[in-house]
């Protein structure tokens, strides 16, 4: 499409992105690289498999959990809090983690996932859902936002081989 | 001055680029557009985002905390 860079060059580079997990903090690098990208004129093509399948849902309810995650360490009161793996066995940590997560990202200025997956489909992005990973959790297309289609490995390898840059998630 | 004024203060990475990417596409060609931004990332963004996509960057300043770009839709 003529003017797609913002007035730049025709689109001449790629990226493809599998998308595999799906928590809170795991789902920012691929909607922000993925974005970034299609904003810098790539045309980008996300494969959502396993644990980022759920990403395409309609209602997003993504959650946060410190367990297995020793490098994640809260800024509070100036100092910075880890938490320990076993504080995730205790009910109500991981949705208090999930809940401190999403108010200090509205604070900073970080875009919620809801946003930038909008900002996503605004930009073309195509997004392959895994048929295999839709069987094994039992989701359809009527469960996912409108825009992705079905597909396979071999879909995605095939976009693979076309783009300069494959990233996996 | 620029066209247009894109203000993206208080917003972080990626969201200065993609406002601003948008706003760009909705100007003609030769159009300049001013971002104010706060994001200190976005200095180096903003120069890479142009080399990548060929439109210019023609002012980069720095006011107390607030980064202020002039870019030029060109193709």
């Amino acid at each position: 499409m003529a003017g797609e860079n913002g007035g730049g060059r025709p689109a001449s580079k790629s990226m493809s992105i599998i998308v595999t997990k799906g928590t809170l903090d795991w789902a920012y690098p691929p909607f922000i690289l993925g974005t970034t990208a299609a904003a810098m004129g790539l045309d980008v093509t996300m494969f959502f498999t396993f644990y980022g399948l759920p990403l395409l849902l309609k209602n997003l309810d993504l959650q946060l959990s410190p367990l297995g995650n020793p490098a994640m360490k809260m800024p509070l009161a100036g100092m910075h809090m880890a938490m320990p793996n076993i504080a995730s066995m205790i009910p109500g940590v991981d949705a208090a983690a999930t809940t401190m997560m999403n108010n200090l990202m509205k604070k900073k200025g970080v875009a919620s996932i809801a946003d930038l997956r909008a900002l996503a489909i605004e930009s073309d992005i195509k997004m392959i859902a895994c048929q295999m990973t839709m069987d094994l959790f039992e989701y359809t297309l009527k469960d996912m936002i409108d825009g992705p289609v079905l597909g396979g490995a071999a879909s995605y390898i095939e976009v693979a081989t076309k783009s300069d840059i494959n990233l996996f998630i | 001055m620029a066209d247009q004024t894109l203000d993206a203060k208080g917003l972080n990475c990626p969201l200065p680029i993609l406002r601003a990417k948008k706003a760009l596409q909705a100007l003609p060609p030769g159009g300049t557009l001013e971002i104010l931004a706060t994001d200190p990332g976005a200095v180096k963004d903003f120069e890479a985002f142009c080399r990548t996509t060929g439109n210019e960057l023609m002012e980069s300043t720095t006011q107390g905390n607030v980064f202020r770009f002039v870019l030029k839709r060109t193709g």
